[in-house]
């Protein structure tokens, strides 16, 4: 065989052999369409074509408390909530470097609950927040600022070397959703309607140390000053949620940090029967997230806030962007609405939450 | 950096990349830098231990061939003022000289290799023996990975050159490169310095075929060290640790299981081995033929781990074997217990002393030594029993059959794998023990209960295990059948070369036991 023909055929067959693990790589990635969703919502956001004038960054404690549909329709503020399951400070910060790569809002809201954590915590959680970014140097400080020790960048570079042994575990989904994904949120915002009463949480136990960690409050000062370098409005949260316990030596010193770079910070749990919430109806596994209910009565609580504290457009003028939102409103509607069913019909959720089943 | 680590995959690409980019008369040097980094990343001390073997091989090796040299000289200025016996004289006393050098060299050598890997064996050993709880503390050395090997390697140079069979190598560079060269550095196979050198220090341009050939046997080594080997580990390893649930049947199938997994995890190894010297053009010494498709246990050991086999016989068996003390105690056995029996006791010492070096070469353990013996006693059994197969076949007429010689590997594997158990478990009495109940307290309900399921393995990788048992299998029949090298077969073929290569490559990637939930060891004879 004459040699530029061996050449073509074997340049051919690496083509073939990089397409196949391309492929295989597709099947095997969790898909995150039913049960554990979290790992789907980072890339939902670069499929949203409206532009957001309030970014929320942080984890379950904005996902799931803050409806972004209720705060547009009543405030016509365009919000987005990059989030996901214990979604780490660093994580958050460069998720927040992520997104001005494709636009600058004018309002960051940060949860500070993250804050209690200083080291990388776990690989899956990790994966579901880093997996969904696309790639950038934003990706990759993000990949080696949170690896646990287990961890490699070759798995996240090729995320088939992580995944590779999901091959026997295949679903139905695995085939479906392995060029497109059904959107799981609606602009970030994780919705459940069912309902389960706040517990009764035990004391919370004391610390031997209350100062917050070196590690994830720089990454703090790094969000304030990439903020106040694009010119963008900082503001720190703390979700009106009892448990896991916010610590008022932790408050402290985030009032501390706020004061000092002239940052608002509102702490949200003293302030639980200001915005109404009715915690035997607004919670749905005992007090730990909010429900439909109670994600839009706080909604409601801080979007009077952001139009107060930041100039922000009322995006319901705006006839293109207003169409977008249409279709997200009509999106979150039919959601509630399945999910209201299904609730009348089995008394529980059967289709949504970590135990549902994958097709 | 082990051989499945990704940083091993990335290193060798970059080293191959190099190799062929760098002025090709510094493909050697390079091979040395890459070699001296790869022990680095294991453990920077090392390179302490292996830089001083080098050291003290070369030197030494130098030395021998100086004093051979300056003996020729002498000898062949004297030719005619020396009369036979002075030039006998002369020569034994040359001889010696080497053989002092040759002496201090594998003291050190071996020497290295004994004090790090054997020291502490001793102390528990002595504190055993005194039965002294708080005897000798046993100390904290560092054993170098991979110092069997090297030094082995080192040792058979310095003995080649103090018998002229080989050229002390002057550049010490080169004979670093020799004791170090990174592919083989860590499992073999153990090259001798005449083989090596023919094409480990030679230019190689890139050649597609060669670099094809090698690629493709990559390719195998990582499917069968990491498709079956790494996969089949997961179900050895409660079977083995575990005694008081799994014993009886569970040993007979942990035995079976282990026979697959040492086969693939070490001939894999050696494919990436080999498979990474021909990417580079350097020919290594292959290390097995096929020895699961042996006879009997002799010829099982000629044909696996070949190089350590073909060491110990030129290097321990064949110089005791010709001792003067040997010839002194066959003499003297012949004369008193007869030519027949008298002729076997150095013959049996001489193998017994092999088996008992080449244990404790495997390992610092008693479970080593009693394997190592218990090869010596099946492969002297055997040959006693010559006479009474004889017999048999000659009245049953079934050694030429296929049935008889399906029979004869099967019994090979039975009793090889059933010897290897004593690297499977803790203890020599233990064993003894599980093997006791492999016979006594055997339960058959376990192939059928679901109880297969319970050693961390799912229907799809027993269903992966079999297909993967199956390929290996099916290639190891063509190749005895055929006794082509499948490898140029495929070469014939290039579309059907690239789709098995592809075919591999995705296996390797999907199927492995690799990663996040896989207990990713290293290869077993990385130990060694």
């Amino acid at each position: 065989m004459k040699k530029a023909k061996k050449i073509i055929i074997i340049t051919a067959f690496v083509l073939l052999t990089f397409v196949l693990l391309w492929l295989a790589q597709r099947l095997v990635m969790p898909k995150y369409q039913k049960g554990i969703i979290e790992g789907s919502m980072i890339e939902e956001y670069y499929r949203d074509e409206a532009p957001h004038e309030v970014l929320f960054i942080g984890d379950c404690e904005l996902y799931e408390n803050v409806s972004t549909v209720e705060l547009y329709e009543k405030y016509g503020i365009s919000s987005y909530i990059r989030g996901s399951a214990q979604q780490l400070t660093w994580q958050s910060y460069f998720l927040l470097e992520d997104t001005l790569r494709y636009e600058t809002p004018k309002v960051v809201v940060f949860n500070v609950l993250a804050l209690k954590y200083n080291e990388p915590q776990s690989e899956s959680y990790n994966r579901m927040s880093i997996d969904g970014m696309r790639w950038s140097s934003a990706k990759w400080e993000n990949i080696k600022a949170s690896m646990t020790e287990e961890e490699s960048m070759a798995d996240y570079l090729f995320p088939i070397l992580r995944y590779h042994s999901r091959w026997s575990e295949l679903k139905a989904d695995d085939f479906k959703y392995m060029f497109k994904k059904d959107l799981v949120t609606t602009n970030g915002y994780y919705m459940r309607v069912d309902v389960k009463s706040e517990m009764d949480f035990p004391p919370a136990p004391a610390l031997t140390d209350y100062t917050l960690g070196d590690n994830s409050m720089s990454y703090l000062k790094k969000m304030a000053d990439l903020c106040e370098a694009k010119g963008i409005k900082l503001v720190l949260v703390k979700a009106p949620i009892l448990y896991p316990y916010w610590y008022e030596e932790w408050d402290e010193q985030i009032v501390a940090f706020a004061q000092e770079r002239g940052i608002d910070y509102i702490n949200y749990i003293p302030l639980r029967d200001e915005i109404g919430l009715d915690m035997t109806q607004d919670t749905y596994d005992g007090g730990l997230h909010l429900n439909l209910a109670g994600a839009e009565k706080f909604a409601d609580y801080m979007g009077a806030y952001l139009v107060e504290a930041a100039d922000l457009t009322d995006y319901r003028q705006d006839a293109k962007v207003n169409a977008l939102w249409e279709e997200k409103i009509e999106f979150y509607n039919n959601l509630r609405d399945a999910q209201l069913k299904e609730l009348q019909e089995y008394g529980e959720l059967r289709s949504w939450g970590m135990n549902a089943i994958e097709d | 950096m082990l051989f499945t680590d990704y940083s091993f995959i990335l290193f060798v690409a970059v080293v191959l990349l190099l190799y062929y980019i760098v002025p090709r008369k510094m493909q050697w040097p390079l091979l040395l830098v890459a070699s001296y980094y790869f022990y680095y990343c294991d453990d920077w001390r090392y390179l302490i231990f292996i830089t001083v073997t080098s050291v003290a091989t070369w030197s030494c090796a130098l030395i021998m061939d100086k004093i051979g040299g300056k003996g020729d000289a002498y000898l062949k200025a004297h030719k005619a003022d020396m009369s036979k016996e002075e030039r006998k004289a002369y020569k034994a006393q040359v001889k010696h000289k080497k053989n002092m050098v040759l002496l201090l060299s594998l003291l050190i050598t071996i020497g290295i290799l004994a004090v790090t890997k054997y020291t502490n064996f001793v102390i528990n050993n002595i504190n055993n023996f005194l039965k002294a709880g708080n005897g000798i503390r046993a100390m904290d050395i560092i054993v170098p990975t991979a110092i069997s090997f090297y030094t082995f390697q080192a040792a058979s140079y310095l003995i080649d050159v103090s018998r002229g069979t080989i050229k002390a190598e002057k550049n010490f560079f080169k004979m670093a490169l020799f004791v170090s060269f990174f592919p083989q550095l860590v499992q073999g196979p153990i090259s001798r310095f005449g083989d090596l050198s023919q094409t480990l220090y030679s230019e190689h341009k890139f050649e597609l075929n060669g670099f094809g050939r090698g690629l493709i046997r990559i390719f195998w080594g990582y499917f069968k060290k990491l498709v079956i080997a790494d996969r089949i580990m997961i179900a050895i390893k409660p079977m083995i640790t575990m005694t008081d649930k799994y014993y009886g049947t569970y040993v007979f199938i942990a035995m079976l299981f282990y026979a697959l997994e040492l086969y693939c995890d070490f001939t894999g190894g050696i494919d990436i081995t080999i498979g990474i010297s021909e990417c580079m053009g350097i020919k290594l010494k292959e290390n097995f033929i096929l020895p699961y498709f042996s006879k009997n246990v002799k010829e099982y050991w000629n044909r696996w781990h070949i190089t350590m086999g073909t060491w110990f016989t030129d290097y321990i068996f064949y110089p005791l074997s010709v001792s003067p003390k040997m010839l002194k105690l066959s003499k003297w056995s012949r004369a008193h217990l007869g030519e027949k029996i008298g002729k076997r006791v150095t013959v049996y010492l001489s193998c017994f002393l092999v088996w008992l070096a080449t244990g404790v070469w495997h390992g610092a353990a008693w479970n080593f030594v009693v394997w190592g013996l218990a090869n010596y006693v099946v492969i002297m059994v055997s040959q006693e029993l010559e006479p009474l197969y004889a017999k048999f076949h000659n009245k049953f007429h079934l050694k030429n059959t296929k049935g008889y010689a399906v029979f004869e590997i099967c019994r090979t594997i039975f009793i090889m794998s059933c010897i290897r158990l004593f690297d499977c478990y803790r203890n020599v009495p233990l064993t003894f023990k599980m093997i006791a109940s492999m016979f006594t307290k055997a339960n058959l309900k376990v192939y059928t209960d679901g109880s297969l399921m319970q050693l961390g393995l799912t229907s799809a990788d027993y269903t992966v295990l079999f297909i993967g048992f199956l390929i290996v299998l099916g290639v190891g029949i063509y190749k005895a059948q055929t006794k082509k090298d499948i490898r140029t077969e495929l070469m014939k073929n290039v579309p059907l070369f690239c789709f098995v290569c592809v075919i591999l490559i995705v296996s390797i990637v999907v199927l492995g036991a690799y990663g996040v939930g896989f207990d990713s060891t290293q290869f077993i004879y990385n130990q060694f």
